[in-house]
């Protein structure tokens, strides 16, 4: 399934479902777009949830470098949030892995950002 | 070529959503050769990766440049190979993806991936003109079964 991007936001944070394939052409074409559209409107600390990623190729991990330095040169966070093993695999054998903040619980990863109060307290 | 083997060709053109038609032909032998998810999973991101930079580097999106793909399953392995119609490079200029310079460049990490999810990798000229990437994944023997039955030779036009 090509892919589809969910977006919502929790206090100062967005969050990106990923839903489907992260692949040369549409997939990694939309990643980029949609990074660069909360870019453009001030959105600079962003999650990208993997859960429902099934599939990355090269472009797709080129992409997901650039949006990660495009993100952090504008004084942003971009961070990884439940990699597939799979995936997590892909960024290990390209040494890639120690280059982002992976997390997997959600929790914990909006708390990674520090922001005191930007975080509402999630239940259930 | 030996007596059990089994080939498939495909030719597509250079268009990045037709690269699926061929990975599900991959997909497929992969099952017919008995690997497991994660190898199957390992030999559709090679072949992809394989043919993507055939459209993108080798044809360079030129929709009259094909992409030849044939697949070949023997008793002991499968083989993939894939050839572009451009001008060709020579392997040994590419930089190396995992030296610290290049970690952080948006490309070049196709060929570590083929190079990494199976046994072996070759990249030449063809003959004809155009680069060639011929990998191959050795299949496990099968522990109930001493020889793996395979029919005749099945080409698909």
């Amino acid at each position: 399934m090509q892919l589809e991007i969910h977006a919502r936001k929790l206090g100062s944070i967005v969050i990106l479902e990923l839903i489907g394939k992260i692949t040369i052409g549409d997939g990694s074409n939309k990643l980029r777009d949609e990074v660069n559209r909360l870019l453009e409107i001030g959105e600079k600390e962003i999650i990208l949830n993997f859960a429902n990623a099934t599939y990355l190729d090269s472009s797709g991990i080129g992409e997901l470098i650039s949006r990660h330095t495009t993100t952090k040169n504008q004084g942003g966070h971009l961070k990884l949030l439940k990699l597939p093993r799979k995936i997590r695999d892909l960024l290990t054998v390209t040494r890639l892995l120690p280059v982002f903040e992976t997390f997997e619980d959600e929790q914990d990863a909006l708390l990674s950002f520090g922001i005191i109060g930007a975080v509402p307290k999630q239940h259930g | 070529m030996t007596l059990a083997e089994k080939v498939v060709e495909i030719t597509i053109a250079s268009s990045l959503d037709l690269i699926d038609i061929a990975t599900i032909t991959a997909d497929h032998m992969s099952k017919l050769c008995g690997f497991d998810e994660e190898e199957q999973y390992r030999i559709n991101l090679a072949v992809r990766e394989s043919i993507a930079n055939a459209i993108e580097h080798g044809n360079k999106y030129n929709l009259e440049k094909n992409v030849e793909l044939r697949f070949i399953l023997t008793d002991v392995l499968l083989s993939i190979a894939v050839r572009d119609h451009g001008a060709g490079f020579d392997p040994a200029s590419l930089p190396d993806p995992l030296d610290p310079e290049n970690l952080l460049s948006p490309a070049g990490r196709g060929i570590l991936y083929m190079r990494s999810f199976m046994d072996e990798v070759e990249l030449v000229r063809h003959a004809e003109g155009g680069m060639q990437i011929t990998m191959s994944k050795n299949r496990k023997p099968q522990p109930d079964s001493p020889s793996v039955a395979i029919e005749p030779t099945t080409e698909v036009p």
